[in-house]
């Protein structure tokens, strides 16, 4: 009888114990903070979504701090933020003197970064610097958050700069469409907005909506999907010939050294993919140096690395030509074998001194990241990989063209005893060239240091393209090697898609060995001393 | 002139230690290392030997073996696979050893085997395979497909909710047996083929734009994707680069890579990286004391502080402990009775736990995954309950399925057929 009665009364007391206890000491914020207070990615993720809805600075604080990995807690549950200077705060930014014991860091997963994401995507809508608004839009299109409508509306409003107002225009629209309560004009006014710049995530969305929209939303969309459809298919054509002319750029860098070696003087050099290798040591070693000691230079490492890569691997080149190959002249086989056999040596010897693991060369600010043309993605590195092999190919043609050595050296390769009887010192100007064509492979290893791994098999990958490229292009002439180069690479991109990378290897291969058949002397034959011989 | 200096000194040490053998050839017991220190393959293999001259000195420094000092006899087959059967047998044949730990491609696993079977020498192989073999003379401390590549794709599928595929490989044995198990497990899941797209590339495959330009395409029907990748060695970094360069982060499509571990991390910038995952039975991230402390021996042995671990160094450590023990326990380094008394020894992985051969010739193991982190190193964020056994034979391949293999008397056999009650019943 008696505790029939008291039950409701207790429960009554506890229930104002705990409404007492939540407006003494745990707020909203608290609590959410506390389930960030975890190793439970789930519960981390919920108290992601819990501060994203309170949205006080101190809240995007501490989801900005956990975003970058600078968020810690203490046994007790309290979390603690660490600033770059290695200062420690609290969430509301007072400074701790002294660490608490037992500090773990917050983790985060996939899924905890998505939910982040987009808690900072609502929270940095109105962020002073543009980058971030830009970046915050694009979070938001991502996760289409209905609740970030208000917020994206707001700052639509007051948005100055263009670029970012599209970006937001389309996050807009993208919610939009995106929420099931919207009015179907609304929406298909959003999917005009969306396919105005349809790319591949617009596609994603719309077939994702598609589902579930209406009939006159699902028609406006479908239209939108066959427009979008129709230009990415014209567009992946342009971007083969692009991922083609990038890959043909790289194997004219590889070759074009080669071209001099092999092409002008004839001498198999199967270490030239070695000399490739140690121009991207070489700025393996310079970036090192300017970590170290000068981190400001940081983005101008590669051009410091240029000219010593072309010294060292030239010098290289140079003692290999005077020790080896200079004895080995109208031996082919033997130059083979020798140069082979130096290859090796030269692996071996970096595998020494440097250890057989990859080296990392960081790419300087301007050559990471991609550029957008009109839907497209290209990689800036790649970009600037073709930009620079077309300056070394027009420099070195005007060595060969413009200047006395290049004259000499041309006339050594097309009549050498015709050159020696007019006083030009033949084993001088052979020494040189190789060693200009040495220093050049060099050059070539600075650029493919951004694209490949810095291994002692480096050169190894681009030997056998580089004779390929040589031969096919026809021996002893640069014009031949440059449209060798991009024919091969563009080849091989249209191929790729359709046969897949190993198939369309093996065609361009074959292709090459029948074409070689027909035209032994490759496409441009050119008369010299490789011919003579 | 420093490099000539330890070249000189090395060329000594090797001089004596060789005539100071002659004299004590029988108070030791020959270990053999078979990996590659030049080649293609140094890149991963000199590690394993570093891990094998450092486990050894240890043991050495405990009192050796049986009473007898440990001696490793290092041979480099230079990533030649015909060269790893001819070094194999000349470990077997003129240094007698009484193990062989060693090779990592299963092309160079493949070639050394007649030889270990003819020999009846003993085997530790480290690295994780493609399963459907198994030998009376090797011991695979590395992960089965079940032990890595399967837990890898439930955990996509359960977590990140993955309904399409891209199933990424190098075209060679490991990913093309490993691909097919997962395309037969995916659609055994309700997976349809038009969500299963498969792809191969050439070994070190450097231009990776259009392969990533097609897994975008791919991705972006709205359907959550996931790249599952056997992408083997070097061909990562460009592929991760790319994926980088191109906007491709985790949180979009995630990569799980069954190939890619702290060292190959070591050589790339991973903040682009960051969340991308990879399967293994074991991170150098790890939290336990035995972890900590091979980490420290490791850096201490190898004189600097930045050196990593990695997975295929845990099966060594598990391996070797196994082998000391089933000596100890066989009392002899007779192969025929050390292979017998390997089965069922249970020894402490560095993950917190037990592994333990099995009749299989397959050790238990965790899986665990981990995603990159900004400073190459692993956050664990899935760890399989319990331990799984390697399964040699694939539950998911038509033919390997009624196989199994179990090498204890009187069975003893490899690849017994369960259906036609037969061994040596190659199923299909």
């Amino acid at each position: 009888m008696r505790s029939r009665f008291l039950t409701p009364i207790l429960a009554m007391l506890a229930l104002c114990a705990s409404a007492i206890g939540m407006s003494a000491s745990a707020s909203p914020a608290d609590e959410a903070f506390a389930k960030l207070a975890s190793d439970q990615f789930p519960q981390i993720e919920q108290g992601i979504v819990d501060l994203s809805a309170i949205g006080t600075p101190e809240a995007a604080g501490v989801l900005e701090a956990l975003s970058e990995t600078k968020l810690f807690y203490a046994p007790d549950k309290s979390l603690v933020i660490k600033k770059s200077e290695g200062q420690l705060t609290s969430p509301s930014g007072a400074a701790l003197t002294e660490a608490p014991a037992g500090l773990k860091q917050v983790r985060i997963n996939n899924r905890v970064r998505r939910a982040l994401e987009s808690a900072l995507g609502s929270l940095t809508l109105i962020s002073p610097d543009p980058a971030k608004r830009k970046a915050a839009a694009e979070a938001v299109f991502k996760a289409r958050d209905p609740l970030a409508l208000p917020l994206i509306t707001q700052a639509l409003a007051r948005e100055s700069d263009a670029g970012v107002k599209d970006t937001m225009l389309r996050a807009r629209a993208a919610i939009v469409l995106a929420s099931s309560t919207a009015p179907d004009l609304e929406r298909i006014n959003a999917v005009d907005v969306l396919a105005e710049k349809g790319d591949q995530d617009v596609l994603a969305l719309f077939s994702t909506v598609k589902a579930m929209a209406p009939a006159s939303v699902k028609q406006a969309i479908d239209t939108a999907i066959n427009a979008i459809e129709r230009r990415l298919a014209l567009l992946s054509s342009v971007q083969n010939a692009l991922y083609g002319l990038s890959l043909g750029s790289v194997l004219l860098l590889a070759a074009i050294g080669l071209a001099i070696t092999f092409g002008v003087m004839g001498i198999i050099n199967m270490a030239h993919g070695e000399m490739v290798m140690i121009g991207a040591y070489t700025t393996f070693m310079v970036q090192e140096v300017i970590r170290a000691r000068y981190p400001a230079l940081f983005d101008w490492s590669l051009l410091i690395a240029l000219p010593l890569a072309f010294v060292t691997a030239g010098a290289v080149g140079l003692v290999l030509e005077r020790s080896i190959i200079r004895f080995l002249y109208g031996r082919p086989l033997e130059t083979l074998l020798a140069t082979w056999g130096v290859s090796l040596m030269l692996q071996q010897a970096v595998r020494s001194l440097f250890g057989p693991t990859n080296r990392e060369v960081g790419a300087p600010a301007f050559m990471s990241g991609s550029v957008d043309l009109f839907g497209l993605t290209i990689t800036s590195g790649r970009l600037w990989i073709i930009v620079f092999s077309l300056v070394v190919f027009v420099v070195l043609s005007l060595v060969l063209r413009a200047t006395s050595f290049g004259l000499k050296m041309r006339a050594v390769t097309q009549n050498r005893r015709m050159a020696a009887a007019m006083g030009i010192r033949t084993p001088w100007i052979d020494s040189l060239t190789f060693a200009l064509g040495s220093g050049i492979a060099g050059i070539a290893g600075v650029a493919l240091s951004q694209i490949d791994n810095v291994s002692p098999n480096l050169g190894q990958g681009y030997i056998i393209d580089s004779f390929m490229v040589v031969v096919f292009g026809g021996v002893g002439n640069l014009w031949g090697t440059l449209v060798a180069a991009l024919t091969l690479g563009v080849a091989n991109k249209f191929l790729e898609p359709l046969a897949g990378a190993v198939l369309g290897k093996i065609v361009v291969l074959v292709f090459i060995i029948l074409f070689i058949q027909k035209r032994p002397r490759g496409l441009f034959a050119l008369k010299g001393r490789a011919v003579e011989a | 002139m420093k490099p000539m200096k330890t070249l000189f000194a090395a060329a000594l040490a090797g001089g004596l230690a060789f005539s100071s053998f002659a004299a004590q050839a029988q108070n030791t017991i020959k270990v053999g290392v078979l990996h590659s220190l030049s080649g293609t393959m140094a890149i991963s293999e000199t590690t394993l030997k570093d891990v094998m001259l450092m486990l050894i000195e240890e043991q050495n420094k405990k009192g050796g073996v049986l009473g007898k000092k440990l001696e490793a006899v290092v041979v480099d087959p230079a990533s030649n696979w015909p060269l790893f059967a001819e070094k194999a047998r000349e470990l077997l044949t003129k240094d007698k050893v009484a193990a062989t730990f060693g090779c990592w491609t299963s092309v160079s696993r493949k070639s050394v085997l007649p030889v270990f079977e003819e020999l009846n020498g003993v085997l530790f192989y480290p690295v994780q395979y493609e399963g459907e073999e198994s030998s009376k003379n090797i011991f695979y401390t590395g992960a089965a497909p079940n032990q890595q590549a399967i837990p890898a794709v439930d955990y996509l599928m359960e977590n990140e909710k993955v309904q399409r595929w891209v199933l990424a490989g190098t075209d060679y044995v490991y990913p093309r047996t490993t691909n097919k198990i997962l395309e037969a497990y995916l659609k055994a899941k309700g997976v349809k083929s038009e969500d299963i797209m498969i792809n191969y590339t050439p070994f070190g495959h450097s231009d990776w734009q259009t392969i990533v330009s097609d897994v975008k395409k791919f991705g972006s029907t709205g359907k959550k994707t996931a790249v599952v990748s056997t992408i083997n060695g070097d061909a990562n970094v460009p592929f991760y680069k790319e994926l980088g360069n191109q906007g491709i982060k985790a949180t979009d499509i995630p990569v799980v890579a069954f190939s890619v571990g702290e060292e190959e991390l070591a050589g790339i910038d991973t903040k682009p990286l960051v969340g991308h995952l990879a399967a293994w039975n074991y991170f150098q991230s790890v939290e336990n004391a035995d972890n900590k402390a091979f980490i420290e021996k490791w850096k201490t042995y190898t004189k600097n502080p930045k050196r990593v671990t990695n997975d295929p160094m845990e099966a060594h450590v598990i391996g070797f402990n196994m082998w000391v023990k089933a000596v100890e326990k066989a009392g002899t380094t007779d192969p025929t009775a050390v292979i017998d008394a390997l089965i069922g020894v249970s020894v402490p992985n560095l993950t917190g736990g037990y592994s333990t051969m099995m009749p299989n010739h397959h050790i238990t193991k965790p899986v665990l995954i981990g995603e990159i982190k900004a400073d190459g190193q692993f956050s664990i964020v899935s760890q399989t309950a319990g331990l799984v056994v390697g399964d040699e034979w694939s539950d998911f391949l038509e033919g390997s399925r009624d196989l199994i293999s179990d090498w204890r008397a009187p069975m003893s056999c490899g690849n017994f057929n369960v259906k036609t009650g037969k061994c040596g019943g190659a199923g299909k």
